[in-house]
């Protein structure tokens, strides 16, 4: 069986795998990271969002030792210690969650996004979300969110 | 998912010759393609050459012509001030495929290969008449899309990049599915000169095609209007729960009024 070592939020882990292991289910699995979600087998609900090498991928769609030697961080990476990233804040402060089963994805693609354009118009946010479904808040709550976030980090 | 053998390659040579000696070997790129076939058990392979480490295919070169290394993914096709200055119709086409996530690991090589009726950028190498370079050989688009899912591809055939002359006028406009963001309808025109090319993806039962109808009108006026009477026949065109045949036909000439407004 294939090892694996790769960076797993600032962590080296290692890890024995089947070379068809999905990197959600290592992350979940082996390392009990259980925050990154699995919401659809057709690649579309982007629950699974992660970063990989600083870009949002879904960790559904991509093997285990696809990210070998990459550095990734999820959900679980974000907060520091007891305070809360900019944008998990924002999502409280804003009820940008109901259920949050969508949520761990949305962070982490808002995240992405806000780094790579912290000005982002609220339509250019829309369609940036169009990889992350939310069954329950109807999305507005959610675009807020971000919007607060980036006012945030842009200061 | 079946299992299988995993191979991570960093030349051409190397990703072929492990390709040559696997079983049932088939590459990938980004995968966002392959690992949902493989997820839903409708391919089996017994190896899977991993290409993404072949750092020699990520090159995007613009000179006379538009040379994408076929592991450019949409993301830096889309995000290249390079291809929007050229051929701006590429980089927004690139820009309009699946969602962020998609595109961050999803790659022209793959899409090219898998030929997805679909699918986006098969419509602009047929449109600009790309040709497409291989480990061995170079090939126009219009003898490279065969039919749905089907290419001019050998076994073990390994695309190294694709490249795109550049149009005087160009444009794409994709009706999408609301929920995958594959095409719909999708037309891509554009203008050589006098000469008047145009593709259709989404709509063809048997995968990309050039409209010789659209191409015709357009011919004698590169304008929408010149789209008023031009019709194109339901027959050859596919039937779905997403779109009947007759409406995909009409979408066509819809979407290539708009393509022609706003070319560039
Ligand atoms: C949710 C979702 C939405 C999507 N929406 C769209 C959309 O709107 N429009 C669109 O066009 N596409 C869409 N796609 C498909 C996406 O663009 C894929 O990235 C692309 O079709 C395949 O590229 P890949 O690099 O992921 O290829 P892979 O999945 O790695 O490979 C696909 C096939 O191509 C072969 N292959 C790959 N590279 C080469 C090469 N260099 N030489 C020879 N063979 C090769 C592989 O063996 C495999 O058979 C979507 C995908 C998803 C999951
Ligand atoms: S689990 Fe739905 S996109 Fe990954
Ligand atoms: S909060 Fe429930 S799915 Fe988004």
């Amino acid at each position: 069986m294939p090892t694996v070592t790769m960076r797993v939020n600032g962590k080296t882990v290692s890890g024995e795998v089947e070379a068809r292991t999905l990197l959600v289910q290592f992350l979940r699995e082996h390392l009990r990271l259980t925050g990154t979600h699995v919401g659809c087998d057709t690649s579309q609900c982007g629950a699974c969002v992660v970063h990989v090498d600083g870009n949002s991928a879904k960790s559904c769609t991509m093997l285990a030792v696809q990210a070998i030697d990459a550095d990734i961080t999820t959900i679980e990476g974000l907060a520091d210690g007891e305070t809360l990233h900019p944008m998990q804040e924002a999502f409280r402060n804003n009820h940008g969650l109901q259920c949050g089963f969508c949520t761990p994805g949305m962070v982490m693609s808002a995240v992405d996004l806000v780094n790579k354009n912290p000005t982002a118009s609220e339509t250019e946010i829309r369609e940036w979300l169009e990889g992350n479904i939310c069954r329950c808040t109807g999305y507005h709550n959610i675009v807020k969110s971000i919007q607060e976030a980036a006012e945030n980090v842009g200061g | 998912m079946h299992d299988f053998n995993y191979h991570k390659t960093s030349n051409i040579e190397e990703a072929v010759k492990v390709h040559m000696g696997a079983e049932d070997g088939t590459y990938m790129a980004g995968g966002q393609t392959l690992l949902p076939t493989l997820k839903q058990r409708l391919a089996a392979p017994t190896d899977i050459i991993d290409i993404a480490g072949v750092t020699e295919l990520n090159t995007i070169t613009v000179s006379d012509d538009v040379s994408l290394g076929s592991m450019a993914t949409h993301a830096s096709v889309a995000n290249s001030s390079e291809v929007s200055s050229a051929i701006p119709a590429l980089a927004t086409l690139a820009a309009g495929i699946g969602d962020p996530q998609v595109r961050n690991r999803g790659t022209i090589g793959g899409s090219v290969a898998n030929n997805d009726p679909a699918a986006d950028y098969p419509a602009a190498c047929l449109a600009l008449n790309a040709t497409i370079t291989t480990n061995r050989r170079k090939i126009v688009a219009d003898d490279f899309f065969t039919g749905m899912f089907e290419t001019a591809l050998e076994e073990n055939e390994l695309i190294t990049s694709v490249s795109f002359p550049k149009p005087d006028k160009a444009a794409y406009m994709k009706f999408p599915n609301p929920a995958s963001r594959y095409a719909i309808v999708g037309v891509f025109v554009a203008l050589f000169g006098t000469d008047v090319r145009v593709a259709v993806t989404g709509a063809g039962d048997n995968g990309v095609f050039r409209p010789t109808e659209i191409e015709n009108s357009l011919s004698s006026s590169f304008t929408a209007s010149a789209l008023d009477d031009t019709t194109i026949s339901p027959d050859d065109l596919l039937s779905d729960i997403h779109a009947q045949s007759d409406y995909r036909a009409s979408l066509i000439i819809t979407m290539a009024k708009r393509a022609v407004a706003a070319a560039s």
